[in-house]
This record gives structure tokens, C-alpha cells and sequence, in this order.
């Protein structure tokens, strides 16, 4: 992680985020809106594609102004650099569905202080060649998104009964009401988590995450 | 040089026969009794969700437990943990919720931190806690007791299937002949309309509630059972009813109106079978002497203050939850001072 190695784009660089260096189930970042926006599948998916713009395009925007930031006042231009693409995914979701936009509350608003983005332009954007870096945060959205996805799609199931708002079980569901109040979204969380942790173990993996890429922002 | 043969040994050379087995089983033979007469209250379907529930309580020790799972369901905690929260459930729960809570219990009560006598919390009410919060309907949905019925038929919300709601039970209550039946227990009945159960159908249990909270009397002569033989410690329960007494006492002076007296408040709910059987579990309870009255006065005067005030008409179970999690702390600000050490200078 020294300055300009030109390191090449790899699927690697890509899978990084899905798989070895998760943000919710490897890394736990970004613990609020997974906690808080997964009660329906449809929250969870949109919560996932506003967070991948953003990592995305503020990837993009922090590789390429990456000489011409000082290092004194980095974060305070990250920060500036994701609110604008916030602001703009901010707007963009009211105007496509306000009923989305309701249910998401401020936490598409919190997206700025979300600290796999954060994490994601301190420790590669800024130090890698925008291509990278942009394959780099698809990666983290992507599995960033998948987790949401999990979450959500249980608690939708088990709490609604549905899965996309699609009815699943009949009218005749009892949904469990548990899994859409909070308590539902620590529970469920702890049982993916349980889940994956148990599946790296049993394929022999260690849960060491590349030096520094998130030991900087924990 | 010849011959002679020293054993050594070190301490403790004295043994109890007692291990945690022996007094398993003995819990589980004091709670036999409250199972029959719960089954002879409500009948066939409650004797079907004991069987359940229990049946789901091992099957998920065993399971969970791994390699061990074989030896930790032959010491029978996973059974009371399933006559316990079997009995605290509605006797007319459907039968799949009962294999969810009992799936919580286990799990998410008990196996998750380790097993047996790892648990903060009593793995039982954990169960309770878990459905409350999914099932809030099921979970205060009562039958009367004493259905004329109740041995030729099971009430239809007992074998609602997986994962649908539970119907027609109004119908199949309509038909046991039952006077005046208002679909409440009798804490139900005092908050929601002000009407006092008398104290017969109290201490007899025939009153509506969860299947083996109601005969109070059954249940103390139960509890003093396992108390004269030493396998649960009788401060709890006593402190806990004391704690009642304390809480209430005081309240029903103050306006007799709008507080019940004790008695009705000792006798009404789980709060016999709480203080009894679940306030005592040893794993989550405190051992030293002040920290057992503190915990015991705590839970009562919680049951009371959310039987009172709270929205629910019922707070055993939150009461002795919320103990268990204080444990800890109480045992820590109550360690009796090492025998010989000096008084600490203030």
C-alpha cells in the first residue's frame, strides 16, 4: 500500500469486496443502514445500488484528484467529494419513487458518513489508478448490496411472508411481526454472520483481511 | 517396607451422591404433576404441544450440540427447558409456533452460549420472549379450562399448519359448553374490565391462562418439594413473593380501586410458576445470600410494576429476564467478605 504501484486490474481486485473482504460480513461496516433498511428485500436493493454509486463514482472522482489533494485536509475533501454524489442519488430516488424514499428515510442522507466509502478512499482510491479503483468499489457494492439482499430477503420473508412485495405463502401467512422490528434485523444478522463464518472455516480460510485496507477504519 | 500400602488423596473426601442428572430428573418429576393437571384442564391438544415442544427442545440440543450433543441431552435440562416452556405457552399455541420457540429456546437461549450452565438468561422464557414478540396474537389467544370437548377434540389453532394463521377456534370454543367465557386470563380480566377472579379458581387453576401457570396451589407443593430436597434454593421464591407482597401491599392501601390486593397478585398469572420453577434456574440466578434477596425482591417488584403499569397484563416473564441480566452485577456488588480477610478502610 505504498503510493503508485500500478497494480493490474485482476478479478481479484474485483472479488475482493464479494467474498474475502465483505464489508458487512467480513469487515462489519456500515453496521446502520444494514441493520436499519433491511426490513423488505425492495429497501435492501435500493439501499445497495445508492451505496454502489457512490462508492463508485466517488472511487472514480478520488483516484483521478488523488495528486491534488493535500494530505492534511484528505478527509475533509472525501467527505465533500461523497456528499455531492449523495446529494445527488439523494434526489434521484425522491424523484423516482417518494414511496422508496420514505421508507428509506435519512438513511440514504447517512450514506455520506458511511464508512465503507470512506474506508474504500482512504485505503485504495487514493491509492490506485482510477480503473482499479473503480473495479474495486463495484466490487465492495456489489457485495455490500448481496448483503443487504440477505438480510433484507429473510426478514421479508419470515416478517411479511412475501419477497419483493410478491406474496409468497397465501393470505393465510402468519407473519412472524419479530423479524421487521429491530431485534428481527440483530438476529438475523448474527445468523448470516454465524453462517459465513462457518463456511470460511470449513473451507480453511483465515479471516485476515489485506494488510491495511480496513485496519485503518474499524 | 512390605505390605503396606498409603493412599493419598486430596479433598474433598466426602462425596454427595447429587449430580446435575440426578437433580434434572427430580425437577423434571415436580413438574410431572403440573403437566397432568394442565392436560386434565385443557385437554388433548395441550398434551400434544408438551409432547411437541419437549420432542423439538431435544431435538435441537442434539443437534446443535455437535459431538456432545449425544451426552448433553441425557441430562434432561433440554426436557424441563421444554416442559417449561411448553407450560408457559397458551394451551392452544399452534403446535408450529411451539416448535419455533422451542427451536429459540435452545438455540438461541442455551446452545449459543455454550449449553448447560453457560446460559445468562433461562433458556425457557428466552423461548417465551421470542414468540411474544413474533406471534403477538397466538401468544394471548386463551381457551377456558374444563371444555366439555376437550379429550374428543383438538381446537383447530393447535394444528394450524406451518406458517399460517391459525383459525376457527371461536367455533370450536362456542362448542364446549363453557359459561361465559371472555377470552382473558384473570390478570387480563382485572386490567382490561376490573373484575377479580375469586381465589378458588385461582388456587385451583381453573381459570383461562398459559397451560401450566394456572393451578397456583399444585405448583407451590411442587416447588416445596424440590425445596425440602434441596435442589432449588427456597429464598428465590420466597424473596420473589415477598418482593410481590412489598410492591402491591403498599398500592392496594393506597387505592384499593385501581390496585389489586396482594393475594390476587401472588396467585393471578405465571408468577407461581416464575418464582418456583423458572426465578431458581441455578445458572441464571445469584449464589450469594444478599445477592439471592435482591434478585428475588427485584423480580417481584418488576412483575408488579409491569402488571400495573405496564401495557401488557402480564410480567413475569420481562421480570425474571431482566434479573437473570442483572445477575452479574448483583454478584459482584454482594461478594461476602473472604473469611479472616481484613475489613476494607474506608
Amino acid at each position: 500500500m505504498n503510493g503508485e504501484s500500478p497494480k493490474p486490474v485482476t478479478w481479484e481486485t474485483f472479488a475482493a469486496g464479494l467474498w474475502r473482504e465483505n464489508p458487512v460480513f467480513v469487515m462489519l461496516l456500515g453496521m446502520c443502514p444494514v441493520l436499519a433498511v433491511t426490513n423488505s428485500a425492495v429497501n435492501a436493493l435500493a439501499m445497495g445500488l445508492a451505496t454502489t454509486f457512490v462508492l463508485v463514482a466517488s472511487g472514480l472522482l478520488v483516484s483521478l484528484l488523488r495528486a491534488a489533494i493535500p494530505k492534511q485536509v484528505r478527509i475533509a475533501t472525501y467527505i465533500v467529494i461523497i456528499a455531492t454524489f449523495v446529494t445527488i442519488v439523494d434526489y434521484t430516488i425522491q424523484a423516482i419513487s417518494l414511496d422508496l424514499y420514505n421508507a428509506l428515510g435519512a438513511f440514504i442522507q447517512l450514506i455520506v458518513v458511511n464508512c465503507i466509502i470512506l474506508g474504500r478512499a482512504e485505503a485504495y482510491a487514493s491509492r490506485n489508478r482510477p480503473l482499479p479503483a473503480v473495479v474495486n468499489a463495484l466490487g465492495m457494492g456489489v457485495g455490500f448490496t448481496f448483503a443487504l439482499l440477505c438480510l433484507g430477503g429473510v426478514r421479508e420473508l419470515l416478517g411479511a411472508g412475501s419477497l419483493f412485495g410478491v406474496a409468497l405463502f397465501g393470505d393465510r401467512f402468519e407473519p412472524w411481526v419479530v423479524m421487521l422490528l429491530p431485534p428481527g434485523g440483530f438476529l438475523v444478522l448474527g445468523g448470516w454472520l454465524l453462517l459465513f463464518a462457518w463456511l470460511r472455516r470449513r473451507r480453511g480460510q483465515a479471516v485476515s483481511v489485506e494488510g491495511g485496507t480496513c485496519h485503518t477504519i474499524r | 517396607m512390605s505390605g503396606t500400602r498409603i493412599e493419598l488423596r486430596t479433598a474433598p473426601h466426602a462425596h454427595a451422591p447429587v449430580d446435575v442428572p440426578l437433580i434434572m430428573r427430580h425437577v423434571i418429576y415436580a413438574l410431572l404433576p403440573i403437566v397432568a393437571w394442565s392436560v386434565w384442564l385443557f385437554g388433548l391438544g395441550t398434551l400434544l404441544l408438551i409432547l411437541t415442544v419437549t420432542a423439538t427442545a431435544l431435538a435441537t440440543e442434539r443437534l446443535l450440540g455437535g459431538e456432545g450433543g449425544e451426552r448433553s441431552i441425557r441430562d434432561g435440562s433440554a426436557v424441563i427447558t421444554g416442559l417449561l416452556l411448553a407450560l408457559t405457552l397458551p394451551p392452544a399455541f399452534p403446535l408450529w409456533m411451539g416448535v419455533v420457540a422451542a427451536v429459540a429456546a435452545i438455540g438461541l437461549g442455551k446452545m449459543l452460549f455454550g449449553g448447560l450452565g453457560m446460559n445468562p438468561l433461562n433458556p425457557a422464557l428466552v423461548g417465551r420472549a421470542f414468540v411474544q414478540a413474533a406471534f403477538p396474537a397466538s401468544i394471548t389467544t386463551w381457551i377456558p379450562p374444563l371444555g366439555a370437548e376437550r379429550f374428543t377434540s383438538v381446537a383447530p389453532s393447535t394444528l394450524a399448519p406451518p406458517f399460517l394463521r391459525p383459525e376457527g377456534l371461536a367455533e370450536w370454543i362456542a362448542d364446549q359448553r363453557v359459561d361465559a367465557f371472555t377470552g382473558a386470563t384473570p390478570l387480563g380480566l382485572f386490567k382490561f374490565d376490573g373484575v377479580i377472579t375469586p381465589l378458588r379458581d385461582l388456587l385451583a387453576g381453573t381459570t383461562a391462562g398459559s397451560a401450566g401457570e394456572t393451578p397456583a396451589l399444585l405448583i407451590v407443593a411442587c416447588g416445596l418439594y424440590l425445596a425440602f430436597r434441596r435442589f432449588l434454593d427456597w429464598r428465590i421464591p420466597l424473596a420473589v413473593m415477598a418482593g410481590v407482597v412489598l410492591a402491591a401491599g403498599p398500592l392496594h392501601l393506597l387505592d384499593a380501586e385501581r390496585f389489586p390486593d396482594p393475594w390476587f397478585m401472588l396467585l393471578s398469572g405465571g408468577l407461581m410458576l416464575g418464582a418456583w420453577f423458572m426465578a431458581t434456574d441455578m445458572v441464571g440466578s445469584p449464589v450469594t445470600p444478599w445477592g439471592v434477596l435482591i434478585y428475588g425482591l427485584l423480580i417481584g417488584l418488576l412483575t408488579v410494576v409491569i402488571r400495573l403499569f405496564g401495557g401488557l397484563s402480564e410480567g413475569v416473564m420481562y421480570a425474571i429476564l431482566l434479573a437473570n441480566a442483572a445477575t452479574p452485577l448483583i454478584e459482584r456488588l454482594t461478594q461476602p467478605r473472604v473469611f479472616g480477610a481484613a475489613r476494607r478502610k474506608e
